[in-house]
This record gives C-alpha cells, sequence and structure tokens, in this order.
C-alpha cells in the first residue's frame, strides 16, 4: 500500500513511495559514470528498488535477515540499503577500506547471509576468509570486472538481480505481495546495523530502528530548512553514521538529491562540478583543502600572493562579522564586497562551496583559525556533535549563533544532562535501541533512567548555554603536580599547523607534557622542495634537522598561547620528537575515521614514550607495519629528541 | 564500429609471423635471419640482453624499420617490409619505451588522439564542431571514457601529462594505444622505471587488456619476473639471433639463454 503524503511514514521504503508520489521527476540520485553525470529521478528509483527487492527475494533474503554492504558510495549499493529495508531485512554497511580481518569480524558478528558488495577487490577479500563466514551465502556486486574467471555459482551482478526482479513484478501477484510486504514495514523495527570505528576498542553493532531515524532526521531537516531542491555529494564512508544521516536519512525525508562521485579519487572534482547546496566535512577534510590552498598560493605570482593574503587579512577582520550580521563599518563592506569578486568567489569555486547554503563540521574538535577561515570567507560552516548511538546529531550550532569553540546547545527534542565527572549525557528521538548481540554493552552505556552516556567531557558555556566538549571523559587526565591535562587540547592546537598532521600527547600522571609527532609531507614535502632539502621517504624527512627546526618553532608558539591561559600554562609541551612513520589505520593506529587511538599508540611505542620521559636525547624504534594487502613488514629507526624551554605563567598564576 | 581492416583470424591461429628477417645498419647486423609468430589472443615475451635487438625487431613489426631481407605476414597477407601507415591501419599499435605522449595535452586528449584512425568527418565539419562531426566525436568520446574507466585514472582526466607523475604517463600511454582498438599491441618495456608496486599495477592491466580485450600482445621487458609471469611464449635474441622460443619453462632452462644472459666463460 503507497502511503499517503500526510501521513507520517515510519520505514525508509515508505518515504521511497511517498517521494516518487510527490516528487517524481526531481532528481534522487546521480553518478558520474564514463565521464558523464548520470541522473535517476524518484520515480526511476523507485522501480529499481522495487525491482532490486523482489531479485532479492528470490535470491532467499527474507525479513530479519542481515545484509552486508561493503563498498565505496554507489547508487547500486545506497539501492542495496533500500531494496534490502523494503523487504524488511537489515542492511550492515562496511567500511570499504576495511582489511580483510575486520570485515571478517563484522559480517561474521552480523550473522549475514547475503552481501552487496563493490567490486573485484571487495570479493577478493570476503573470499580470503570465507573460512570464518560459514553462514555468508550470496553475493551481488556492481562492478562486472576482473570476475570473468571466478564461480558464478554465489556470485550475481546486481543488474541481473534488478532485471529478474522487473521480470517478475510483471506479475500483478508478485507486485501485490512487495506492496504488502512495504506496508508489514514496522518502524520500530531495526532498519540498519552501523559498526561503531572503535576509537574504544573493538567495533560494536549500534541497532537503528527507522521510526526513531526518521524522526531524528526530520527534526533536523525543519532545523536547517533542508528541501528537494537541495544538492548533497555523497562522499563520506558510506558505513558511517554521518552519511547515513546526512545524506540517506535525511535525503529521503527532504527528498533532496544526492551525487555519487565518480571514485573516491574524483571526489574534489566532482565537488565543484555538483555544486552541492548542503555539505559537510570532517575537520580533517578542511584542513587538507586550506593546506593545499596554502600550497598552491606559494607556488602562485607575486601579486596574486598578495592580493589573496591582502584580502584574507580583510575577511579575517569583518568576514565572520559580515556573515552573523553584526554592524561592519562601511569601509569594511566595501573592502569584503572587493575581496569577494578578487578572491573569496573564486576561491570558494576552486574548493567547490560556491553554492553552498549549509556546511557542517564534527567528529573531533576544530581549530578556530580553520574553523573561522572558512566562515570569514562566506562558507556558512557550522559545527555539531553527536555518535552513532543518537544517530548522529546531539547538538548543533543554529544560524547566527556560532562560536569556534562550541558545538552548539541541544538539538530539537533532544535532552542532555551532565554527570557528575562531566560526562555528557542525552536522549533523543534518534537514539540506538541497542547494540547488536550485546545487552551487557548496551546496559554500560545507558543510565536507568534511559540517557545514554557519550563518554566525552564537556560543560555548558556560561556565555552562550553550548555545550563545549573538551575530550574524551576518560582521557582527561592530570599531571603530578595536579594540572589539568586535555590531551586532545594541546593535540588540536599543535595540528593547527599546516606542517603538523598529526599529535599524539601524553602526560597524565607524568611530570610534564610531552608530545609525538606526524609530518604532513605534502607540506613538509613542499616546503622541502622550495628549500632544497633533500629526502627519500618519509622517514628520512622526519628525522631531518631543519624539519625539526621548523617543528619545534611551531611547538614553542603553542606553549607561549598555552602559556597566556592560566589553568593551562603548567600544561607546556617540555619535550617532543617525530616520529617515523605516519600513524595508519591499517596498523590499528588510527580508527576508520582517522583518529587517534592514544593506548594503543603508547603500548607500540613504549621505547618512545619511555626515553621522553628519562631524558634520553634519542631513542631507537622498530615497529611493525601492515600493508594494504593484509602483508607485515618491519620499520626501525633512531629517533631524536628535542627539549622545549618552559614560557613563564603569567603572573597571577594560581598557586 | 569499423574493426580494422584485413580478414578475421580465429584465437590461437597465427596473426603474425615473421620470416628470416634480416636488418642491418651499415656494417652492425641488428636482426639477422629471425623468424618466429605471433598466436591470436597470446601474451608472447620479446627478451633478450641489451642490444640483442628486440626494439629493432618491434619497429620491423610495425613498419618503422624497414628489413633487408625476409617476409612478415600480417592476418594472411605477406609482404617483404610493413609500413608504419599499413600497420596502423591494419590495427597493430604500440607504446614506447621512452614515454612518448604530447606532454602539453591533456591525458583526456592524448587517447583521444589514439582514435584519430577512426575518425571519418571531414575537415570542414570538425572545424564547425557540428552534424557529423559532433556525432562522432560524442562516440569516440565514449570509447576514450570507457577505456578511462578501464585504467582507473578517471582523476587525471583533465591534466596535462606532463604534469603526470611516470607511472601513471605509462598508464595514459597504454590508453592511447588501448584507444585505436588493435588487434595485436606492441609494449616496449612497459614496466621500465617503475617500481615494485608499479610494476605490479602495470602487469594487472597487461593481463586484463589481454583478458578483457581479447588483444594480443608482444611485449619487451628487462624484468624476467614480469615476463615469466605474464607471457605465454617466449623468444629469446642475442645478438640479432634467435637463440630460444618456447613457453617460459622451457626457455628458462635452456642453456643457449642461460649463457646469454650470465655470460660464457671464455
Amino acid at each position: 500500500m503507497a502511503t499517503n503524503a500526510a501521513a507520517p511514514a515510519d520505514t525508509f521504503p515508505k518515504l521511497l513511495i511517498r517521494n516518487a508520489q510527490l516528487f517524481g521527476t526531481r532528481p534522487a540520485m546521480r553518478q558520474k559514470d564514463l565521464g558523464i553525470w548520470q541522473t535517476w529521478s524518484w520515480a526511476e528509483m523507485h522501480d529499481i528498488v522495487r525491482a532490486y527487492a523482489v531479485g532479492l527475494n528470490r535470491l532467499g533474503l527474507k525479513r530479519g535477515e542481515t545484509i552486508a554492504i561493503v563498498g565505496a558510495n554507489r547508487p547500486k549499493l545506497y539501492w542495496s540499503v533500500m531494496a534490502a529495508q523494503m523487504l524488511g531485512a537489515v542492511p550492515v554497511p562496511v567500511y570499504a577500506d576495511a582489511v580483510a580481518d575486520e570485515l571478517a569480524f563484522v559480517l561474521a558478528h552480523a550473522e549475514v547471509r547475503f552481501a552487496a558488495v563493490e567490486d573485484q577487490e571487495q570479493i577478493d577479500k570476503i573470499m580470503s576468509v570465507m573460512d570464518r563466514l560459514p553462514k555468508l551465502e550470496e553475493m551481488v556486486y556492481d562492478e562486472r570486472r576482473g570476475l570473468r574467471d571466478y564461480d558464478h555459482s554465489r556470485l550475481h551482478p546486481i543488474d541481473d538481480i534488478i532485471a529478474a526482479g522487473r521480470k517478475a513484478l510483471a506479475d500483478p501477484a508478485v507486485a501485490a505481495w512487495l506492496d504488502a510486504e512495504i506496508a508489514a514495514g514496522n518502524g520500530g523495527d531495526p532498519s540498519i546495523i552501523l559498526y561503531t570505528s572503535g576509537t574504544t576498542g573493538t567495533s560494536k553493532g549500534v541497532v537503528l530502528t527507522s521510526e526513531r531515524s526518521i524522526k531524528a532526521a526530520t527534526d533536523t531537516v525543519k532545523f536547517d530548512k533542508l528541501n528537494e531542491h537541495d544538492v548533497a555529494l555523497a562522499y563520506l564512508p558510506l558505513a558511517w553514521v554521518g552519511d547515513h544521516y546526512l545524506n540517506y536519512a535525511q535525503g529521503l525525508v527532504a527528498g533532496f538529491c544526492m551525487a555519487c562521485p565518480e571514485n573516491t579519487d574524483t571526489a574534489m572534482a566532482d565537488l565543484r562540478e555538483i555544486g552541492p547546496s548542503f555539505y559537510f566535512a570532517p575537520p580533517r577534510t578542511l584542513e587538507l583543502l586550506l593546506t593545499r590552498v596554502m600550497i598552491r598560493m606559494e607556488d602562485a605570482g607575486g601579486l596574486k600572493r598578495k592580493l589573496f593574503h591582502y584580502f584574507i587579512g580583510v575577511a579575517r577582520k569583518y568576514g565572520e562579522r559580515i556573515l552573523n550580521g553584526e554592524p561592519v563599518p562601511v569601509s569594511g563592506r566595501l573592502l569584503y564586497t572587493i575581496g569577494n569578486v578578487l578572491v573569496y568567489a573564486p576561491l570558494k569555486n576552486v574548493l567547490g562551496f560556491s553554492r553552498v547554503r549549509l556546511a557542517y563540521t564534527a567528529g573531533e574538535a576544530i581549530g578556530p583559525d580553520l574553523f573561522n577561515f572558512y566562515r570569514s570567507i562566506g562558507l556558512n560552516l557550522k559545527q555539531l556533535y553527536g555518535q552513532t548511538e543518537a544517530f548522529l546529531y546531539v547538538t548543533a550550532q543554529p544560524d547566527g549563533e556560532i562560536y569556534s569553540d562550541t558545538v552548539g546547545p541541544a538539538c530539537p527534542n533532544v535532552d542532555i544532562r551532565l554527570a557528575d565527572n562531566g560526562e555528557v549525557l542525552f536522549k533523543s528521538p534518534g537514539m540506538f535501541s541497542g547494540y547488536f548481540k550485546d545487552d551487557g554493552k548496551t546496559a554500560e552505556v545507558m543510565t536507568p533512567d534511559g540517557f545514554v552516556k557519550t563518554g566525552d567531557a564537556g560543560y555548558f558555556d556560561e556565555k552562550t548555554g553550548h555545550l563545549k566538549i573538551i575530550d574524551r571523559a576518560k582521557d582527561v587526565g592530570r599531571l603530578n603536580d595536579g594540572t589539568l591535562f586535555p590531551p586532545k587540547y594541546i593535540e588540536n592546537k599543535l595540528k593547527f599547523y599546516p606542517n603538523i598532521r598529526e599529535a599524539v600527547a601524553y602526560g597524565d600522571k607524568r611530570d610534564f607534557v610531552a608530545v609525538m609527532l606526524n609530518i604532513d609531507l605534502t607540506a613538509v614535502g613542499s616546503w622541502a622542495e622550495r628549500n632544497n632539502v633533500v629526502y627519500g621517504s618519509y622517514q628520512e624527512l622526519a628525522g631531518h634537522p631543519l624539519v625539526y627546526d621548523m617543528i619545534e618553532k611551531h611547538v614553542a608558539e603553542v606553549n607561549r598561547s598555552l602559556a597566556v591561559d592560566k589553568v593551562m600554562a603548567g600544561a607546556q609541551i617540555k619535550r617532543f620528537l617525530i616520529l617515523h612513520k605516519e600513524l595508519d589505520a591499517d596498523d590499528g593506529e588510527l580508527t576508520r575515521t582517522q583518529k587517534v587511538r592514544r593506548g594503543f599508540i603508547a603500548d607500540r611505542y613504549a621505547a618512545l614514550i619511555n626515553a621522553l620521559y628519562d631524558g634520553s636525547r634519542e631513542a631507537n624504534i622498530s615497529t611493525e607495519v601492515t600493508f594494504e594487502d593484509g602483508r607485515k613488514g618491519t620499520i626501525s629507526a633512531r629517533v631524536k629528541i628535542r627539549d622545549m624551554a618552559p614560557l613563564a605563567a603569567p603572573a597571577e598564576k594560581a598557586a | 564500429m569499423r574493426a580494422p581492416s584485413g580478414p578475421e583470424v580465429a584465437v590461437g591461429d597465427v596473426l603474425l609471423s615473421v620470416e628470416n628477417v634480416s636488418l642491418s645498419f651499415g656494417g652492425v647486423k641488428a636482426v639477422s635471419d629471425v623468424s618466429f609468430d605471433i598466436r591470436k589472443g597470446e601474451i608472447r615475451a620479446i627478451i633478450g640482453p641489451n642490444g640483442a635487438g628486440k626494439t629493432s625487431m618491434l619497429n620491423i613489426i610495425n613498419g618503422f624499420y624497414q628489413p633487408q631481407s625476409g617476409r612478415i605476414t600480417f592476418k594472411g597477407q605477406t609482404r617483404s617490409k610493413m609500413r608504419p601507415y599499413d600497420a596502423a591501419r591494419g590495427g597493430i599499435a604500440r607504446t614506447f619505451q621512452n614515454v612518448a605522449l604530447f606532454r602539453g595535452m591533456t591525458a583526456l586528449d592524448n587517447i583521444m588522439a589514439g582514435r584519430t584512425l577512426r575518425m571519418h568527418s571531414n575537415l570542414f565539419w570538425q572545424l564547425l564542431r557540428h552534424g557529423p562531426a559532433l556525432s562522432e566525436e560524442v562516440e569516440h568520446r565514449h570509447r576514450v571514457e570507457e577505456i578511462i574507466d578501464f585504467l582507473k585514472i578517471q582523476e587525471i582526466r583533465r591534466i596535462p601529462v606532463g604534469r603526470l607523475p611516470y607511472g601513471l604517463q605509462k598508464r595514459v600511454e597504454l590508453g592511447r594505444a588501448l584507444a585505436m582498438e588493435p588487434d595485436l599491441l606492441l609494449l616496449d618495456e612497459p614496466m621500465a622505471g617503475m617500481n615494485i608496486e608499479e610494476k605490479e599495477d602495470m602487469s594487472r592491466y597487461v593481463l586484463d587488456v589481454n583478458d578483457y580485450y581479447g588483444t594480443t600482445i608482444a611485449l619487451i621487458e628487462h624484468d624476467m619476473g614480469v615476463v615469466m609471469d605474464l607471457s605465454d611464449r617466449v623468444v629469446v635474441l642475442d645478438h640479432g639471433i634467435k637463440i630460444a622460443d618456447g613457453t617460459p619453462d622451457q626457455v628458462k632452462s635452456d642453456q643457449g639463454v642461460i649463457d646469454a644472459y650470465l655470460g660464457l666463460a671464455h
């Protein structure tokens, strides 16, 4: 039965039907294929997903069963999610770059009988761990290439499944059966299982229900006034809650168009071509974009460079205030308008932000300078705070109330409470129903009155009433002299420098703060080229004395800014080193969403940490590395350590 | 789409054979009295120490050099020498030992250049960019995009090849050769100067081209591991003379080949 547009739909398939009726000919999805953007309207997508659902059912997929979705952002994989939900089955998306081991864990834990995968690479990965997946029966795939010599008894092209379904649907009895299946969909049943990235250990399957998901998405769609004329580029991992929420759920609720990039490497160019109106990027991506712009400006001609720096200065002075609608002198407004024509508009065009009406960032704290840079050139960038268990949103900044150091007030219908130790607790319309097959863990994170513990420490800012997140609750520590030590706060200050890609700070129950750094190969490499520094590898560049000198200056600046704040003055960095290898998710040092796993790194580089605190000038280290194909190797190095002279704390330092 | 001219050859039959071919430059005998054949659908390697006459042999096959004696039979037509024009029209494409692309043109335009022989509309229409020229352009662009997709170089489509790293330039060059939809693809040291990862990638593409497009491939390569893994049959030249011909295993155990590579005690 088709739902009437006025009646609230409680499942995604019902929303799809509604959209096919309301926005029939409007674009629902786009993908660049063979260099040309292909478009599917809501009506077309609805037809395809119906056929696909029937095809999957003929293959054996039934209500309540799970199906893994493995690959990049491609329409056929999104359709796999929709088709599964149409049958009442539960899709389980997996990160496309997960190594075979992680893939095996999720597929086995979710007990999938089916998998919809992108290409040969993913099939090979699954095949390599097949002995751990006795339940997996059939796989459907998008990309035929390279699969000719494979055993096809259990492999099917998605196109064939859709074609078979389409043929079967010609029979009115089958169509009626499918209508009944969709109508039988219950908003309280699980609609998807998203495995967390595992910041705190192995990943857990977060079960979300469609009724709650749709409620949450409806609230935020209203909050941000999204509608069917908006366009988003779906370039973030399909298995991440952000993509599922921002693009899939909000797209279905608001009826906007979701564009899929040609492949991961072309996302930046595709962004520019599509010109989205709604954009999300984690701070890391924004940082990367800015680094690239800055590097390209260094190579530009003198006049252009001068123009750029002058007008960026103007933007820093007035841009933010203009965006917030605050009073600005006429001369400032005039300069900003000229800057907009000469610099900001072309820059936004290059970055693909020309039509962005609304941009969000989240996932990690964003450096105030970075945040203000984008806002100053006129990008309406806002922060939100959330997590998978909340189905993303807990707080978000409303237009006109933007501060770089807060994450905004609670979203509509979200209750927030702070525990005694500063941990943020929330209760929200979209919150999860539990961890898959893990009631123990579910009970651990829930309070008796139904709030979810986020594990993040924060407080409400007195002036603005917004929530401020300082760090993971369990990570905030103290130095031996009692000084507060929030590692992330220090790391983020360091990471704002384009030359520093990653920082890991230590200091809890120690005498002083010490950090391990990763340099940014793009930025420092370009610097090396301009300064005739010859290097053969990351390791060689990282150990170069001139690189150490440069980084030392950055650390000194961070110390200076820490010294200004009397609470943080004692947490200045006393010693630092530059790691001989880049921290990598394949080695377990970062999560798949690129967050550092401080505890794991501490164990892995114990020799270096000891050296940081026992006063040695250098230390030997040898680490095992995992390559993308799963092979292992070893890297060893001698890493140098630098001492920093601490700056005096402000005069009125408390005892 | 028009197939390259000449009669069809079934898979497994001889596509090209050279018989008693000799080529000398003044007093230097580059190739002397060499005979071998290439069967349709196979990957045929030509190996040998430096100066063995491998590149000369490729140049004879695609008509760049004209041998003093011997015969070349391609798709059943026997000639005493090939001309570059006949070779290209007949469906022979090649890549070069040193990358030979139009450095200022984008990857896309370079590959598009490989379609030149298949364009039919006259200059008038092409200048107007209308009528038959436009529809032809769309058709060719589609083919080129398929190749770009096949070689996974979407992200460099619009970048001038001069700015690309070497490994990618080699891939663009392969793309341009593929754009001709050749029956026989000559690869002159496709992996020279590459690191292991790039070699593995290129090997994959060579196998995929052979498998997916069914293209017959003749390949010169120095990396023995690559040759032995990729090729169906190997011909070994030394000082312009053929010293062995057979499967990789046969060639590997041939005493003459071992002597040529490791050197003989004099």
